[in-house]
């Protein structure tokens, strides 16, 4: 009866997999791990493979999406295979679809959570688990109504008073991350063409660069001075709050260095 | 004929006008005996101490260039047809005589080679009357049934109004009844002349030049007589803005409005852009636009043609052929304006009657020699935008398609001179593949499972093929006016009529009939990229889909951007439309020649023989004087080799043209052997695909 483990790889580098993780990786006939969803900078596969003593075969998006993942099911029909996903495996909804097929073949499936960019942005920034609206992706695209979405999307969450958290695109084969700078340029750049008044100068936003490392960097203010902020090397994830709880404007200040103004949006 | 017009103008010596050739200035050109390129020529002529300036394009006749004929007819106003008085009208009298009456081209006649009927067939004064008599009656039936009721009447030729000239370009004399009259000199005395082998003489009284050119400056229209009805034919945009009016009145002082006609690499000059300046005047420094490439340039040099020569000129104005330097994106059929007019609505596209039927592969001898035959192959692409040129990724193979054998084999000659050792496969047709009835509606998801896409395809009516092909329906004209001519004319419903979402060159819709998909703008235009792609190459043996009516009936999107990117929308959409194609009755379409041969009658039975045994058939057999002329179809991959058997048949005395008619379906048998020739030949694997290789379950 084969088995099939999704592992989450937490956030950063190889010291974000569980205890539960390792000891069920050890036991497998076959480990992969793919890395096109998001990026663990400090990751090595050397040191990967060390701790969890078994080769890592990396699989792309084009073996996972075109493939339909049979290279990972039909190892795992015959016998147990881990396939390794940074943060936690089934939050970005890509691998739901393998997950639904495997089952559909009678092969069994796990879930080893790990950490994920959600749950490190709410520690990180103080913002409440309770108070998000939709999150979104800003994406790297040609296309001029790309942006639209997440436009529209950080509009309609604060009418409703919530925060949005924003991922920024990343294109894992060519190695191009976007960063806060770019996000927040291209967002800008849609509100020219939309007028709506979501985005200007004078919005509150907040930047996370490489949650979950040892030097992750917060910053909180207005986009004009988080735009020239330094936030070094990525992941870089952006946040855009809604009406604030006296808490989360607290946090802002504490860990975030945001201004005292903000204080003026507490509901 | 040109040449004799050259050597008034005094560019060339007066001895060897007539051998010469001097606008056929390629090296194959005079070898071959035929003219390749277009040629363009400048100059004046003197009627009665009056000067008149010509601006003159020398076409080629071989069908397999008619492009050419098609792009300089945007550029002239007037067109002189030239017909072999032996062979009379043909096939191909047909194809430019119409093509030149769907731009509003005044068309008169020159009916050429007198001298063979005179020295050669030796027939009678009266047969030779008759013999004229039918070529006048058959060119003006041309007329007839291709002009537009306004000019038809108009523009039908008469000797006695000068709109026909006689002549011998060998011998270069050349009359119209006005010259018989005024010199008192008419057949009769001619062929006198000619049994005393006096003829030189005739030359000094008749000079051809004098014939041809009168004939154009008293009958064909000069540009501000002609832009007044051209303009409203070739331009579709508001006629009474300050553009259209300075175009209507040729008006030097207009902003410039310049279509081009032929575009040209030249290893020093670069790109040669030449064409038609409809409006204002332009000069080197002057700011302008194309408004295709959406680029704006600084005119470098600006040159009028003499031959195979340009001289620099300051300036020319409206209702000239100049050409121009210096635009490096300039294609034929692409507009060209002042800076400050960047929004005028472009030309009317060049509308070509053939298409490029016939494939070879070209590969270099020597593998390093591959980036610059893609190079080359870019160049003489963009001289000549019948040629198309495709790589297959698989193979590495280079392709190139064009009108007819001639065309590709000149082509390789081009590739040859630019020392490039090359090897190609022999020829083979181009097919279409089209469907009989309706497709299923398919399911299709992305590749992430997380957006799915119901389409389904469908037979695209003969009638908006047929609009597509004639230009009424066209991405120029905007998705309104498309609409209401869809639902208008081709009885469209008001949904469909009105969601047309994309146009693709092989006459295929795309419709969007969702609603309420609140990002599908979003993906509209990835949605595209996929229907085009799948358009280029059907499930039967990708060759591109052809005359279908693609229907996207509804979507479901994933809620995040990145994960409906290009990489999701394209392939699922390609899919939906080759998966619903495969149920709706899969048909393969070929490409049919119609031919059209005129022989004695002693050969028509082998000539008829030949005809039918390639899968051909003869739509009529008529007698004319002593010849017959043969109209039948043809399928353009049984003519590959049908020089040979005519010539053997017949001895070689069948004058015979074929042109690019239709595309028709294929007998099951047939095509299934077709298509597995093709799929073996592109490495396919030999099976048709079943459609749920494309269509996926719930
Ligand atoms: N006997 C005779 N032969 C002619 C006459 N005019 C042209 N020819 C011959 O016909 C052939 C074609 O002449 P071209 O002037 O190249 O004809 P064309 O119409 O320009 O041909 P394309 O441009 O190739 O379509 C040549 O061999 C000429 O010598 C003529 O008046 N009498
Ligand atoms: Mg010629």
């Amino acid at each position: 009866m084969g088995k099939l483990v999704f592992v989450g790889l937490g956030l950063h580098d190889e010291m974000g997999v569980s205890l539960r993780g390792i000891e069920e990786i050890r036991g497998m006939d076959a480990v992969f791990a793919e890395f096109y969803t998001s990026l663990m900078i400090g990751l090595s596969i050397e040191k990967l493979e060390k701790l969890i003593g078994k080769r890592v075969s990396i699989v792309t998006r084009k073996d996972l999406e075109e493939g339909g993942g049979s290279l990972i099911l039909q190892k795992a029909i015959e016998g147990k295979v881990a396939l390794l996903v940074p943060g936690d495996p089934l939050i970005a909804t890509t691998h739901i679809a393998l997950r639904i097929s495997a089952e559909k073949q009678g092969i069994k499936t796990r879930v080893i959570h790990g950490a994920s960019i959600d749950s490190a942005v709410i520690g990180l920034t103080g913002l409440q688990n309770y108070k998000y609206g939709r999150s979104v992706t800003i994406p790297f695209s040609e296309n001029k109504f790309a942006l639209d979405t997440p436009y529209s999307v950080i509009m309609e969450n604060r009418k409703m008073n919530l925060h949005t958290l924003c991922f920024l695109d990343i294109k894992a084969e060519e190695k191009r991350y976007m960063t806060i700078k770019e996000g927040i340029q291209l967002l800008l750049a849609t509100e020219k063409k939309m007028e709506r008044g979501v985005i200007t100068l004078n919005t509150l936003v907040v930047g996370i660069a490489r949650a979950g490392s040892r030097d992750p960097t917060v910053k909180a203010g207005y986009i004009k001075e988080v735009i020239t902020h330094n936030f070094g090397v990525p992941p870089h994830s952006l946040v855009f709050p809604g009406k604030l709880h006296f808490m989360e404007a607290e946090a802002l200040i504490t860990f975030a260095g945001a201004p005292e103004q903000i204080k003026e949006m507490i509901k | 004929m040109t040449d004799s017009l050259l050597a008034e103008a005094g560019l060339l010596s007066p001895k060897i006008a007539g051998q010469a050739r001097a606008l056929d200035y390629l090296e194959e050109e005079q070898k071959r005996g035929i003219t390749i390129k277009t040629a363009n020529i400048s100059l004046l002529h003197e009627i009665k101490g009056k000067s008149y300036v010509l601006n003159i394009i020398d076409t080629p006749g071989h069908v397999d260039f008619t492009g050419k004929v098609t792009r300089a007819l945007r550029a002239i106003d007037g067109a002189v047809v030239v017909v072999d008085a032996v062979e009379e009208v043909m096939v191909q009298t047909e194809t430019v005589t119409r093509q030149a009456l769907d731009e509003r081209v005044k068309p008169v006649l020159f009916i050429n080679k007198i001298d063979r009927l005179i020295r050669e067939l030796k027939i009678s004064p009266k047969e030779i009357q008759e013999k004229l008599s039918r070529i006048i009656r058959d060119f003006n039936t041309l007329i007839d049934i291709y002009g537009e009721p306004e000019f038809k009447d108009d523009w039908k030729v008469n000797p006695s109004e000068g709109t026909v000239a006689f002549g011998s370009a060998l011998h270069r004399w050349g009359f119209t009844s006005g010259i018989a009259q005024e010199k008192g000199i008419g057949f009769k005395k001619i062929i006198e002349i000619y049994k005393q082998e006096r003829w030189q003489e005739i030359q000094k009284t008749l000079p051809l030049h004098s014939a041809i050119l009168n004939m154009a400056v008293e009958n064909l229209p000069n540009p501000v007589v002609a832009q007044k009805y051209r303009i409203p034919k070739i331009w579709k945009g508001d006629i009474n803005s300050k553009i259209g009016q300075a175009m209507l009145d040729c008006n030097d002082d207009g902003p410039i409005v310049l279509c081009f006609n032929k575009v040209q690499m030249d290893s020093h000059a670069g790109l040669v852009a030449t064409g038609r300046l409809f409006s204002g005047s332009i000069g080197e420094g002057d700011e302008v636009y194309l408004v295709g490439a959406k680029k704006a340039y600084r005119v470098q040099q600006i040159s009028m043609y003499m031959g195979a020569f340009r001289d620099v000129v300051d300036r020319i104005v409206a209702g000239n052929i100049a050409a121009l330097l210096g635009l490096d994106l300039a294609r034929a059929g692409e507009t060209l304006v002042d800076v400050t007019t960047k929004e005028m609505i472009p030309f009317e596209r060049i509308k070509y009657v053939s298409e490029p039927v016939v494939t070879i592969a070209i590969e270099p001898k020597h593998p390093k020699d591959l980036p610059r035959l893609v190079d080359i192959m870019h160049r003489i692409a963009v001289d000549d935008p019948n040629l198309v040129s495709t790589i297959n990724k698989e193979t590495g193979e280079y392709l190139l398609s064009g009108m007819g054998e001639l065309h590709l084999e000149i082509a390789c000659k081009v590739i040859k001179d630019f020392k490039l050792d090359i090897t190609t496969s022999r020829p083979i047709v181009v097919y279409r593949e089209s469907v009989a009835g309706q497709g299923v509606i398919a399911m299709t998801k992305s590749p992430n499972k997380h957006s799915r896409f119901w389409i389904q395809v469908e037979p695209l009516e003969e009638k908006v093929v047929e609009m597509i092909e004639k230009g009424e329906i066209d991405d120029i004209v905007g998705r309104k006016q498309m609409g209401t001519v869809l639902y208008r004319d081709a009885k469209w419903s008001t949904k469909e009529a009105r969601n047309v979402m994309a146009l693709e060159e092989h006459r295929n819709i795309l419709i969007n009939l969702t609603t309420g998909i609140q990002a599908l703008r979003e993906v509209r235009a990835t949605i595209i990229s996929g229907f085009r792609w799948a358009c280029q190459n059907g499930p039967l043996c990708e060759e591109p889909l052809r005359g279908l009516k693609i229907k996207l009936m509804d979507a479901k999107l994933h809620e995040d951007p990145v994960h409906r990117g290009p990489a999701q929308v394209m392939p699922a959409t390609r899919k939906g439309i080759l998966g619903s194609y495969l149920t709706a009755g899969p048909i393969l379409l070929e490409p049919i020649y119609k031919i059209g041969v005129s022989v004695s009658p002693q050969w028509v039975g082998e000539v008829t023989s030949i005809i039918t045994r390639n899968r051909g058939r003869i739509t009529s057999s008529a007698q004319r004087g002593s010849l017959t002329m043969i109209n039948g179809y043809i399928p353009v991959s049984e003519t590959f080799g049908l020089a040979a058997d005519m010539r053997s048949a017949t001895s070689g005395h069948a004058f015979w043209q074929c042109t690019f008619d239709h595309w028709e379906k294929m007998s099951k048998n047939l095509a299934l052997s077709v298509i597995k020739e093709i799929r073996e030949k592109r490495g396919l694997n030999p099976e048709i695909p079943s459609p749920n290789r494309f269509i996926d379950e719930a």
